[in-house]
C-alpha cells in the first residue's frame, strides 16, 4: 500500500436548489381548455395533431389548443401568458 | 421542460413529454430546478420520422418509462393532487470539497475515473503542490471568480474561481505558462463538453504572442498530437468543461449520439508568420500583440481537399454545401491561402465568394432535422436571414451563410497545399445561437 496524498476535488461549485411548487392539479378536465404546446422539434407539431385527436374521441369535454413558442430552446414570456390567461392546464413535447 | 416548470410557476399544471431516452436528463432538471417531482410522461424514441398512425400508437400504447398507458400518465399528471412528496426533498445545498479525503495514489486514480470526472485517458492527479505550482501561472487570486458553465441552455450552471480551472489543468498536464490561455478559454463560457445530441465539439483557435512564448505548434502537425501546448491546452478545455459544469456523463450531462473524436482535444495557433493575410484575430477587431484564444462551437462534419486546383470552386462548392447547419471553419496550409492570394482574393473576398456561392434549393434546405427545429421558427417570425429562405420557392436557391458566418485560418506545415473545413460556428449573439458565451478571449488578461 503506497503511501496516502491530498488532491483537490475537480468540481465547480452547484448552486443552490431552491424547492418550487408544483401548480395546483386540477379536480377534473371537463370542460377545462388544455393547451398542447409543440416544442418545435421535428414532428412534435404531429403528435401534438394526434394528441388533440385523442382528447376529441376519448374526453371531448376538454377543449384542446395546439400553440408554439416563438423559438425552440427559448422562453417565449408572450406564450406562457397566454395559457396562463386562456387555459386551465399544459402538455408540452415531445423534447427534453 | 424549461417552459413546463415556467409553466407551473404560474400556476398552470403541466405534463412535459419527452422520449424515453431522456428519462434521466428529465428528472436530473427537475431536481434541479427545485421540482423533483415534475409530471413528466414518456413516449418511445424516436419522434422524428414517425407517421401520424405510428405517433398516434405511441399515445395509443404505454409509457416506457412509467410501464403504464400513456395517456393515464397524463391525465394523473394533470389531476393527481398535490402529495407530501411533492414537497419533499426539493430544497437542497451540494457543498463541494475543496480537497478530497486523502488516499493513496492508485485509489485516488481510480476514484477519479469512477466519479467520471476524467477523459479515460490518464490524469494527473491534482496534488496541492502541483496546483500551487500551477497557479503561479497567473498573478489572478486563486479565489478569483472565473465564470460559469453548463452542459447546454437549459441546464443549471455552476460556478468556478481560478483555483478550480488550475486543478483540471494540471489534470490534463499542462504546464504554468499556459494558464493564461486556459483561463481565457474558461472566461469564455462556452462548454467543450456540450451535450447536444448533435455530438458537438469545441475548436480552439490561439493568435498573438503567446502562440511562441508557450511553444505552440502551427507547423506540421499543427492539429494533431505533436506538439505538448497544443495537445494539453485542448485536453484541459475539455476537462474543465466537464467538471465545472457538473459534468459530461452519457445520458445525465451528456447526450451526444456519437460523441467526437475532436472532444479530446482540438486546439492550435495560427501561422501567422505564413500566412499572406492578416491574423484571425486583427480581422476581428484585435491588435496584433494581444493574445487571444476564439471557439469555435460544431466539429460534426469534416470536408477536406486540395488547391486552389483549377477545378477548385466546384469542389469548395460541394464542401460548402455539405451540411445545411452550421457553417465552417476553413483551416487551410500556408501553400493553399498563397495560392489564393496569387489569384487576387483577399481573406476577405474569398469568404465572400464562399457564402454567394454556398447555396441549396429551398426545398434542400429545409429538410434537415436542425435546421427545420431551430431555423423554421426564426423565419416564421420574420427574422432574416430565415425569413427569405422560408420565402423562396421550393427550387429556388438560397445562400447557407452570410460572410460573417465563414471564417478562415492559416496553419498547417506546407507538406501538401491542403484544406479543410470544420463545422464551426464563431459564437457570438444572433438569433438562434441560444448558447451565449464569448467567441473571443483575451488571453492577456488571465497572465
Amino acid at each position: 500500500m503506497g503511501d496516502k496524498i491530498t488532491v483537490h476535488d475537480p468540481r465547480g461549485y452547484p448552486p443552490k436548489v431552491v424547492g418550487k411548487r408544483l401548480a395546483n392539479r386540477l379536480e377534473s378536465l371537463d370542460g377545462k381548455v388544455v393547451y398542447l404546446i409543440d416544442c418545435l422539434f421535428e414532428n412534435s407539431d404531429n403528435f401534438m395533431v394526434q394528441l388533440k385527436e385523442w382528447f376529441a374521441e376519448h374526453l371531448p369535454s376538454v377543449s384542446t389548443r395546439i400553440i408554439k413558442p416563438r423559438e425552440c430552446w427559448i422562453d417565449d414570456p408572450d406564450m406562457r401568458a397566454t395559457i396562463a390567461a386562456q387555459g386551465n392546464a399544459a402538455i408540452i413535447g415531445v423534447g427534453l | 421542460m424549461g417552459f413546463a416548470l415556467a409553466l407551473e410557476r404560474q400556476g398552470i399544471p403541466t405534463v412535459p413529454v419527452s422520449t424515453h431516452v431522456f428519462a434521466r436528463l428529465a428528472k436530473a432538471t427537475a431536481l434541479a430546478e427545485g421540482m423533483p417531482t415534475a409530471r413528466n410522461v414518456f413516449v418511445p424514441q424516436p419522434v422524428v420520422g414517425r407517421s401520424p398512425a405510428e405517433l398516434r400508437a405511441y399515445i395509443d400504447g404505454v409509457d416506457p418509462i412509467l410501464k403504464r398507458p400513456f395517456m393515464q400518465g397524463v391525465i394523473e399528471g394533470l389531476t393527481r393532487p398535490l402529495g407530501a412528496d411533492d414537497f419533499k426533498d426539493a430544497s437542497f445545498e451540494r457543498n463541494i470539497p475543496r480537497l478530497l479525503e486523502p488516499d493513496t495514489e492508485d485509489n485516488l486514480q481510480q476514484l477519479f475515473i469512477r466519479n467520471s470526472w476524467t477523459d479515460f485517458l490518464p490524469i494527473i492527479l491534482p496534488t496541492e503542490e502541483r496546483v500551487d505550482r500551477m497557479l503561479k501561472g497567473t498573478k489572478h487570486a486563486r479565489d478569483k471568480i472565473v465564470g460559469r458553465l453548463q452542459p447546454t441552455a437549459y441546464r443549471e450552471s455552476w460556478e468556478f474561481d481560478v483555483e478550480k480551472v488550475a486543478v483540471n489543468a494540471v489534470m490534463a498536464g499542462a504546464r504554468p505558462e499556459y494558464l493564461p490561455v486556459i483561463l481565457a478559454m474558461a472566461a469564455s463560457g462556452i462548454s467543450a463538453r456540450s451535450s447536444s445530441t448533435n455530438s458537438f465539439a469545441t475548436i480552439s483557435l490561439v493568435n498573438g504572442p503567446i502562440r511562441n512564448e508557450i511553444g505552440m505548434n502551427s507547423g506540421i502537425g499543427a492539429l494533431g498530437p505533436y506538439n505538448h501546448a497544443n495537445a494539453t491546452l485542448g485536453r484541459a478545455y475539455g476537462l474543465f468543461s466537464q467538471n465545472l459544469q457538473g459534468g459530461s456523463v452519457p445520458g445525465d450531462t451528456y447526450l451526444g449520439t456519437f460523441g467526437n473524436f475532436l472532444n479530446y482535444s482540438a486546439c492550435f495557433p495560427e501561422a501567422e508568420e505564413r500566412s499572406p493575410w492578416a491574423p484571425f484575430h486583427v480581422d476581428e477587431g484585435f491588435r496584433a500583440n494581444e493574445s487571444t484564444v476564439s471557439i469555435f462551437f460544431g466539429g460534426w462534419y469534416t470536408q477536406s481537399g486540395y488547391g486552389p486546383r483549377a477545378t477548385w470552386k466546384e469542389k469548395f462548392i460541394r464542401c460548402l454545401t455539405a451540411d445545411h447547419f452550421s457553417p465552417p471553419l476553413i483551416v487551410m496550409d500556408p501553400l493553399v491561402a498563397r495560392g489564393f492570394a496569387a489569384l487576387g482574393f483577399t481573406k476577405r473576398s474569398l469568404i465572400e465568394w464562399c457564402a454567394e456561392n454556398a447555396q441549396l434549393s429551398a426545398r434542400d434546405y429545409w429538410d434537415d432535422q436542425w435546421v427545420s427545429t431551430l431555423h423554421r421558427p426564426l423565419g416564421v417570425a420574420g427574422i432574416e436571414p430565415f425569413a427569405s429562405r422560408l420565402k423562396a420557392a421550393p427550387d429556388q436557391w438560397v445562400n447557407l451563410f452570410t460572410p460573417d458566418d465563414i471564417k478562415i485560418v492559416v496553419t498547417g506545415g506546407e507538406t501538401q497545399a491542403a484544406f479543410k473545413m470544420f463545422a464551426g460556428r464563431l459564437q457570438k449573439p444572433s438569433p438562434g445561437n441560444f448558447l451565449g458565451g464569448t467567441a473571443i478571449n483575451v488571453i492577456d488578461e488571465w497572465r
